[in-house]
């Protein structure tokens, strides 16, 4: 257990018991639920778990502000979707369209960040806006590559197909077929790569980061090389997004600029991080669950509040189900004033 | 441009501060680098004013925004609430004016426009201010909470607008004395955009007049090189600090309206994609230079309608690819004012 989690324990043990729910659920989520809503509802929160995993990297634990992270998930996205529309279904597409998207990425995210980060730290957020709105536009432009708007459906490969048949039989009453298979591949990558990303920020390397969050005067001052260390950081976390996006796309068999490049999903990926407590890689997977639980069924729940709310002036308009940007920008805003440590912060202070 | 004469420098004054002009070329330089590439002339002249004027209206709306910055420290993800909100109380006025603005006279359609930026500017003040006390005022000297905060902000008034005015794309009426083109020779110049590269000069002027010539001015500047000196003769940064944002958020209103009058059509996401443009801008000028914001502005516009012109697809790029040669020559900006 130590090396599993690099010795970085909940220390709470609500927290425990929530993140034991969370990994038994997903772990048996295909044989729990019938709906095909409530297994692509795991599946996104298992590709959620690491990219707000991968953004907490840099948020919380390095403490640099970007608004490129969709960039980087939609390149990855594009990278193993394109490859697969192009080049046909079969793994050495995969394999291929994943290099590309990962050596694209960590080299733009290099780009971006030995450019933006020697200038000057406040305006890394201001390029990483400007660049991820500029991709976004490019990927919507180039429509003989990547679809424009509409993006592009393809085909996966034979074993990934809902038609293929893993065992003859049901297994417990669950047919194995293809999509188990995807899922359980998605599964097992979101697993190792939180645990990646555990023992990174419990390396020497993570407490350096955490050095620089907390003062980068001090840090540059005991001999880091602040720079090289916020670069790797991004490179990284850069990495880890476009592994992300491309395990969504392999579970959606669609890519498209709505799915990863919006800016939407930036605001998620805050939210969840946020929520769950910068800083800590258990908080990002607390934040995501808990936020796309919430957004599956917190919008129904609005529907009837407006329906309830009819006749009133403004309320209802409030309350569409189109407006529930609004009030997780309320709860964004709230929360970074009130608990800016999140709900693994409350929990640990609450334990201690 | 207009405020940099050339040093006369005589033998019984102070030794003057050199002047530093180089940025002022970058502008020209562009213009005359596109006169080849683009071929006609006409059409040069055309893209020529569409950049300038586009130029100003950014400077205006990303003016406030970099003082702001100089002054406070303060980096608002959140002033493109502004720009939204401005064009859509300038909307709002307009519509009762239609008689004004449908009229075949210039000074009706002017001052139906006077009165709907007037709403757009005292609409926006007023919010600046609310922004100020809500927003940010918890959250001074840290950066990081800060960006995250003015982007809820940001966020929110989006989405309150979609509430209170309809999240479809609105109509915005341009005045009918100011549709169409002047045509000088065979060079057509629309004439909207004259009267944006006015109203950009003529708040660029007042600008440099308010800064460099009253006591208020002098504070902002002396507030935006050291604080704490300003602070510590007896001045309150604090309250200049929100005076200027509430400039700033007004100014933002009034190029809120104008963008949407250029563009003719108004939708919420108006402001996210003006500010994109503004931080590339204020990037490139030196954060909390006005006259580098200004400039920054010129070089931005221009580019972006002779690449769009030149090359369609890559127009948002060439901003990106401008901004890293700006910074590749000069890593603080064109004019470096906030030692920050």
């Amino acid at each position: 257990m130590e090396t599993i989690l690099s010795g970085d324990y909940p220390r709470s043990r609500l927290l425990t018991a929530l993140l034991g729910l969370l990994l038994a659920v997903l772990a048996a989520a295909p044989f729990l639920f019938d709906g095909a809503q409530a297994i692509n509802t795991a599946a996104k929160i298992c590709v959620f778990v690491v990219l707000v995993a991968s953004y907490d990297l840099l948020l919380g634990y390095t403490g640099i502000v970007s608004f490129a992270h969709t960039m980087f998930y939609g390149l990855g996205g594009y990278g193993v979707g394109l490859a697969l529309y192009s080049w046909g279904p079969s793994w050495g597409a995969v394999a291929g369209g994943l290099a590309l998207a990962l050596a694209a990425g960590v080299l733009l995210a290099l780009g971006i960040g030995l450019f933006s980060l020697r200038v000057r730290a406040i305006f890394f957020a201001m390029i990483t806006l400007a660049v991820a709105s500029a991709f976004a536009v490019l990927a919507a432009q180039l429509s003989d590559v990547t679809g424009g708007e509409d993006g592009r459906s393809f085909r996966v490969p034979e074993l990934l197909r809902p038609g293929f048949r893993l065992v003859a039989e049901p297994v417990l009453g669950t047919t194995i077929n293809g999509r188990v298979v995807t899922y359980y591949i998605v599964f097992a990558s979101a697993l190792l790569l939180f645990l990646a990303a555990l023992r990174v920020v419990n390396s020497p390397f993570g407490r350096v980061l955490q050095a620089i969050r907390e003062n980068e005067f001090r840090a540059e001052a005991l001999g880091y090389r602040t720079v090289c260390y916020r670069t790797a950081a991004n490179c990284l976390a850069a990495g880890m997004a476009v592994l992300a996006g491309a395990l969504n796309a392999l579970w959606l068999r669609y890519t498209g600029p709505e799915t990863t490049l919006s800016f939407t999903i930036m605001l998620d990926i805050l939210l969840m991080v946020v929520i769950g407590g910068m800083g800590t890689l258990y908080g990002a997977a607390i934040g995501a669950s808990l936020l796309i639980l919430a957004q599956s069924y917190l919008q129904k729940l609005m529907a009837v509040a407006a329906q309830a709310t009819e006749g009133l002036p403004l309320l209802p308009q409030l309350l569409h189900p189109d407006r529930w940007l609004l009030w997780l920008g309320v709860l964004f805003v709230t929360s970074v004033y009130f608990f800016p440590s999140g709900i693994v912060g409350r929990l640990r202070a609450a334990s201690r | 441009m207009a405020a940099t004469s050339p040093a006369t420098t005589s033998a019984d004054s102070l030794p003057e501060a050199r002047r530093d002009l180089a940025p002022l070329l970058v502008a020209p330089v562009l213009m005359v680098a596109a006169l080849p590439l683009v071929g006609s002339l006409p059409t040069w002249v055309t893209l020529t004013v569409a950049g300038l004027a586009m130029g100003m209206m950014i400077f205006v709306i990303a003016s406030g925004l970099t003082l702001v910055f100089g002054l406070m420290d303060v980096l608002n993800f959140g002033h493109g609430a502004f720009i939204a909100v401005g064009a859509y109380l300038a909307m709002t006025m307009l519509v009762p004016l239609a008689g004004w603005v449908q009229a075949d006279s210039l000074w009706l359609n002017l001052a139906a426009l006077a009165l709907a930026v007037a709403a757009a500017g005292i609409g926006t003040g007023v919010l600046g201010f609310a922004f100020e006390r809500v927003i940010v005022m918890p959250v001074y000297g840290e950066h990081l909470k800060q960006i995250l905060v003015t982007m809820g902000g940001l966020i929110v008034a989006e989405q309150a607008i979609h509430a209170v005015w309809g999240g479809d794309q609105k109509a915005m009426p341009l005045p009918q004395a100011l549709r169409g083109a002047v045509v000088f020779g065979d060079v057509a110049v629309e004439k909207f955009r004259l009267l944006a590269v006015a109203v950009g000069l003529l708040v660029f002027a007042g600008m440099q007049l308010v800064l460099n010539r009253t006591k208020i001015g002098l504070l902002i500047r002396a507030g935006v090189e050291n604080g704490e000196m300003v602070e510590a003769l007896g001045y309150r940064i604090r309250r200049l600090f929100v005076g200027v944002f509430v400039a700033g958020s007004a100014l933002a209103g009034l190029g809120g309206t104008l963008w949407a009058l250029y563009r003719e059509t108004l939708t919420a996401a108006i402001g996210g994609e003006v500010m994109v443009l503004v931080f590339i801008v204020i990037i490139i000028g030196g954060l909390g230079s006005v006259g580098g914001c200004f400039l920054g502005a010129l070089v931005v516009a221009l580019a972006a309608n002779y690449v769009g012109y030149l090359a369609p697809k890559i127009a948002l790029v060439s901003n990106i690819l401008i901004m890293a040669a700006i910074l590749m020559w000069r890593p603080q900006g064109l004019y470096l004012v906030a030692r920050r």
